[in-house]
């Protein structure tokens, strides 16, 4: 029986960690698109730009190294000295902070009111200028990022069941649970927090109460910032900063459509679910369909999801009025 | 401007005490000017939404806008909230000329509204939803609020206190912590007002209070318009269809037809201008 089988339990184990890594991405999603409708395609390339500029700080790299030597002839690539993990943490958020405050004024000002599709059309191209950004300041070459988080599988957990979890995938747990906590507090017992529930549900009213969409927007799309941030930590601890991580919003979209888009909660189990799904249909299905199914199991579910559910398992329902 | 204010308003004071020996107003409620609405026209594109329209909302005073459908009724409204800027004329806000500004910086200089479409926020309960009537109420930066302590905690509850009251005030104290979209259309309406009222305005916009309700809704609804007006002594200015409705709680009535201003005045005043007469019935053409 597989119940009793602690290979089956290790990669129930695995698939939760790493359905928490999925939710991280896709929680980015949620905040953005319940707060002002917009599904934000540069939400990958968000995480990634993040986790460039963090290893960027930490080792002390010069942004723009290569213009600005191309420019004035120099050959300076290095300040010589990197900053604290924790200085360059905190660096790393002021530039999202900074980001989303440009990306406000620059991409969602001049198309307020516009079509939902517009919207997503313009992150499309913040997705491409921000990839461009990403390499022209801080170079295309694979990084490894390191913020003293424990590597390695948990020796403890090895001997006290068997199985084998890495430290890294619990670290980010842990941390997803603190920022998910810490936004349903925030968001459901603060003034701001009332703000941005107000937003989301109508602007035309918000507006009305003394609500400035601009600041809000800034306040949502800092927040996905540092959620992208967090996320590109995660990520890149474990697999290295590389462009690659931006196509990491490809796998957060199936969570979303099993969560639903406008659920925080939903933006977690549904990562959990994918995560557990695709680890366990490899496993006992895999072997009879010539395995690699990891690739698409996550979009064949969510195709279900759309053809019997459309609105995911927490989403708000969807009614057309006539 | 070639007409001084000073001669309108006295022209309007007269209006009022002629109003005043004829249906026993009650004085306390009209005070000076707070708006002044100064040849505002409102175009999009081609269509003239409004042309050259000018009046007036006195303190205290229960100021109604009609006029038939497509009439410029809620485009005015929109403009003396902000969601519409118009291309000529003035607004004088408490003695200033309002310069262009957003939306929500008129919502902080005390002007609320209810919409026509009930514009609520649909997953909150109702306590929320008033609630965030007094955003514009609240001192305490986000820091505060962060740290939830002290002082923001003190503040948080002296606004549940207000709250509470408009509660009390409207009658929904049964349906506080109801998420709003399950209410049924009336109460919708009401927590929708509670809410303006929350912004304890200095000007209360109402597109339609009263739209869609069966008759004791609208009775209720008259009642809590006359009774804010009087208690609180807020000044409202309120778009209606039901003109008996309109004609027994206004205090002076602006008729819009076509984007023009065709009548002004008390109801009775308004009742036998011919302009106002044959908008609403018609007018034989020969």
């Amino acid at each position: 029986m597989f119940l009793t089988d602690p290979f089956f339990w290790e990669i129930v184990v695995s698939g939760l960690l790493a359905g928490v890594m999925y939710s991280l991405v896709a929680l980015g999603f949620v905040l953005i698109f319940k707060a002002s409708g917009i599904f934000n395609f540069a939400q990958g390339v968000f995480a990634l730009f993040a986790a460039l500029t963090l290893v960027g700080f930490q080792t002390g790299q010069v942004p723009f190294a290569h213009v600005l030597s191309w420019l004035t002839g120099t050959e300076i690539h290095n300040w010589g000295a990197g900053l604290p993990t924790l200085v360059a943490i905190l660096f790393s958020l002021g530039v999202m902070i900074l980001l989303a405050w440009v990306v406000v004024r620059v991409v969602l000002r001049p198309l307020v009111n516009q079509e939902g599709i517009i919207l997503f059309m313009a992150t499309i191209g913040l997705a491409f200028v921000l990839e461009g950004l990403g390499d022209l300041m801080w170079g295309a070459n694979v990084k490894t990022l390191d913020v003293g988080l424990p590597q390695g599988p948990s020796d403890t957990i090895i001997d006290a069941t068997g199985m084998f979890v890495e430290k890294i995938e619990i670290s980010a747990a842990v941390v997803a649970v603190i920022l998910v906590v810490a936004l349903m507090v925030f968001s459901q017992y603060t003034k701001m927090g009332r703000a941005l529930r107000a937003v989301a549900d109508d602007h035309q009213a918000a507006l009305s109460v003394g609500i400035s969409l601009e600041t809000i927007w800034w306040i949502v799309w800092s927040i996905a910032g540092l959620v992208a941030l967090v996320a590109g930590i995660m990520w890149g601890a474990k697999s290295g900063v590389q462009f690659s991580l931006s196509l990491i919003a490809l796998k957060a979209l199936p969570v979303l459509m099993l969560g639903g888009f406008t659920s925080i909660p939903g933006a977690i189990v549904g990562g959990l679910i994918i995560g557990v799904g695709e680890k366990i249909f490899e496993l006992y299905v895999g072997p009879f369909i010539g395995g690699a199914t990891e690739n698409w199991f996550a979009y064949m579910l969510a195709l279900m999801f759309l053809l019997f559910r459309p609105q995911g398992l927490f989403g708000e329902k969807i009614i057309e009025r006539v | 401007m070639s007409l001084p204010p000073t001669a309108e308003a006295a022209e309007n004071d007269d209006a009022y005490a002629a109003a005043e020996e004829e249906h026993g107003l009650n004085p306390r409620q009209v005070g000076p000017v707070i708006m002044d609405i100064r040849n505002i026209t409102l175009r999009f594109g081609g269509v003239v939404a409004i042309k050259d329209i000018s009046f007036d909302v006195r303190e205290g005073e229960i100021r109604a806008i009609i006029g038939p459908n497509g009439a410029g009724k809620s485009s005015m409204l929109n403009v003396i909230n902000g969601f519409y800027h118009p291309q000529e004329g003035e607004i004088w806000f408490r003695g200033k000329k309002r310069g262009a500004m957003k939306p929500h910086e008129i919502a902080k200089q005390g002007i609320a509204r209810t919409f026509q479409n009930i514009a609520l926020f649909r997953g909150m309960t109702t306590l929320d939803n008033i609630m965030t009537g007094r955003l514009t109420k609240m001192r305490k930066n986000m820091f505060w609020q962060a740290l939830w302590s002290g002082p923001a905690e003190a503040e948080e509850i002296e606004h549940r206190e207000r709250v509470e009251k408009i509660i009390d005030f409207l009658e929904i104290q049964h349906i506080r912590k109801t998420p709003v979209g399950r209410l049924p259309y009336g109460l919708q309406k009401r927590v929708e007002l509670g809410r303006a009222l929350a912004a304890e305005p200095q000007l209360l916009l109402l597109d339609e209070p009263m739209a869609g309700m069966n008759v004791e809704e609208k009775e209720d609804m008259c009642r809590f318009i006359l009774d804010v007006n009087e208690e609180f002594g807020t000044t409202i200015a309120l778009i209606e269809h039901d003109m008996g409705v309109v004609m027994d709680i206004a205090d002076r009535v602006v008729v819009l037809d076509y984007g023009r201003k065709i009548g002004d005045g008390t109801p009775d005043e308004v009742r036998k201008n011919q302009d106002v007469i044959d908008a609403y019935l018609g007018v034989a053409h020969d």
